[in-house]
């Protein structure tokens, strides 16, 4: 076979491979949809109804915004964070723990189209679960949109961001404790404190400074600006922070893949 | 004249774990194209980290493996799509079900769909777990799980099948259709190599014999050639009536087990008329006759103790 065909036959194979992973990740989702696409719509349901309906209407106006309003935006994408990290940390845990991602390293899949795959999976469950919030927001308030295409980026990088960082938290874990302790002690905290609920102009001088240090509070706020076109950060910088961390992680996560840490004797 | 093409081609193999175990020490082997190889040895004697490298999930510390021509330092996508390996573990999402285990399977090779649905039905017959096919594959007995990974491994229609014990813990009659499903595929053209416990079945089926001992083949030649290495056959003798006194039986060398069981070792190229006619002689009768151990069995612990003394005495 000459190399054109080789090569050829390396990208079809690469293609299928890529789209079996992100199908098996999609039944995997849908097959255990009680504990994938159900809990993310009830939260979200209770979020709303009590710093909505209840709480919200005594804070008035955020950001020229009624708050309902203002904290949808940050809702939907803290429900896309913890579901795009949860399926990526779960699902490839749950493979190596089950030794069936020995399917994957066997064949010849190079090792990113194995991150690719993961973090697709982890986008697929993302943006099910954020268009399921979305649509769970409209029962409450009314969303505006400033802008699709910064809507569309920012969620899309911020799902990538945390897929690839769940695939890294699940090379690591040895047990399935140490893919819970990041969510519960990092993600969470980062994400509460990442704008979802305020605006960080309501905060003293050094604690907004401090904030600034919290990469979720730029994807928050990149977001919001899509809908809401207010901001509390440059959204350019924060597509660049966001862009960062893609490339950054993706390569971590290859270069894991590739020197076998935690997945290869 | 033009060599044949290897299948396998090992050289200076080493493998060192993190924690110091040195698993292999510098092996060498070449498996021809459409061979039968048994690959033996005792536990942790570095069978299965062989198969672990040549399948890529354990990496070597250094030398060089090519399957088929592919260096797995150079094309090694090239090297894993000759290979199918069943592991010793059971190794699929057990909450899948077995057909979609194979369709998923293929698709990592790169085979669509449809192919891959007609492949897996293919093979899910072929091993009886056709009627299995939308079961999860939690509920499979352990004996359908171990076909399962057979099928599994076969789904890209590999050129080098590699089976890490594929029989353990399999009832008689599964093992012997899984047997003879191997020695099919085996004439069909697969190059195969086998890492088994039941020694009767490396000698049953294997036509080439490696055995490999504390990270370093002791043993590599034709299965016939191997046995031929052995002089020695022990025969158990039941006999009618009780004796007291083991008897000289000349050359043979004769161990009286108890009363009514009597071992003796022959020389195989001597015979047995003469240990007859000496215990007709001193008035024994014998009801029955066998084999203590089968042939490569005895070698394999020839060799594996003889490679104990040497190691102690260095």
């Amino acid at each position: 076979m000459t190399d054109q065909l080789v090569k050829r036959a390396r990208r079809q194979t690469n293609w299928i491979g890529a789209q079996t992973i992100v199908v098996r990740e999609f039944s995997r989702i849908v097959r255990i949809w009680g504990q994938t696409l159900l809990p993310p719509a009830v939260t979200a349901g209770l979020y709303f109804v009590i710093f909505g309906s209840l709480i919200g209407g005594r804070i008035g106006q955020m950001g020229g915004f009624g708050y309902m309003q203002y904290i949808a935006p940050g809702l939907i994408m803290m429900s896309v964070i913890t579901n795009s990290y949860g399926n990526v940390v779960s699902s490839f845990f749950g493979a190596r723990f089950g030794k069936y991602i020995e399917e994957l390293l066997v064949s010849p899949l190079p090792d990113w189209l194995i991150v690719l795959g993961y973090m697709a999976g982890g986008l697929v469950r993302g943006l099910s679960v954020g268009l399921i919030v979305t649509v769970v927001a409209l029962f409450f308030t009314h969303l505006t949109v400033h802008s699709v295409p910064i809507i569309c980026a920012a969620v899309l990088l911020t799902s990538m961001v945390f897929g690839l960082g769940g695939f890294i938290n699940a090379v690591f874990a040895k047990n399935f404790d140490h893919i819970s302790w990041f969510p519960t002690f990092i993600l969470t905290p980062l994400t509460y404190l990442g704008g979802v609920f305020y605006s960080i102009e309501l905060l003293p001088p050094w604690a907004r400074v401090i904030s600034h240090a919290n990469p979720i509070l730029y994807m928050v706020n990149a977001f919001r600006y899509g809908f809401l076109g207010v901001s509390d950060v440059d959204v350019s910088l924060a597509f660049a922070i966001m862009v960062l961390f893609v490339v950054v992680l993706f390569g971590i996560a290859v270069g894991l893949m590739r020197t076998g840490i935690g997945i290869r004797e | 004249m033009r060599s044949p093409v290897q299948a396998l081609s090992i050289r200076n193999l080493r493998k060192t774990y993190g924690n110091g175990v040195e698993a292999l020490t510098g092996i060498n082997l070449d498996v021809p194209e459409g061979e039968f190889l048994a690959l033996l040895g005792p536990n942790g004697a570095g069978k299965t980290t062989t198969i672990g490298i040549v399948t890529s999930l354990v990496n070597k510390t250094s030398g060089t493996v090519e399957v088929f021509g592919h260096d797995l330092d150079h094309d090694l996508a090239g090297a894993k799509s000759c290979v199918g390996i069943v592991p010793q573990e059971v190794n699929f999402n057990q909450f899948e079900t077995a057909e979609l285990i194979l369709i998923n399977a293929a698709g990592f090779y790169g085979i669509r769909r449809e192919e891959a649905r007609r492949r897996a039905e293919r093979y899910l017959r072929k091993l009886q777990l056709w009627e299995k096919r939308g079961a999860i594959a939690r509920s499979l007995s352990g004996g359908m799980k171990r076909r399962l990974m057979i099928a599994r491994a076969l789904m890209h229609e590999p050129r080098l099948l590699i089976l890490d014990e594929p029989t353990a813990g399999v009832d008689v009659e599964v093992r012997r259709s899984m047997q003879d499903f191997l020695r099919e595929i085996n004439e069909a053209g697969v190059t195969i190599i086998l890492t088994t416990h039941y020694l009767e079945e490396a000698e049953e089926l294997c036509r080439h014999v490696a055995i490999i001992d504390k990270g370093r083949i002791i043993e590599n030649d034709r299965m016939g050639t191997v046995l031929s290495k052995l002089h020695l056959e022990t025969y158990v003798l039941d006999l009618r009536s009780p004796i007291a006194v083991c008897p000289d039986l000349g050359e043979a060398r004769a161990t009286l087990v108890d009363a009514r069981t009597l071992e003796v070792e022959v020389d195989r190229g001597r015979g047995l008329n003469d240990i007859f006619v000496r215990l007709v002689a001193a008035g024994i009768e014998v009801s029955s006759l066998r084999n203590k151990v089968n042939r490569l069995e005895e070698l394999f612990m020839k060799l594996v103790r003889n490679e104990t003394g040497s190691g102690s005495s260095k």
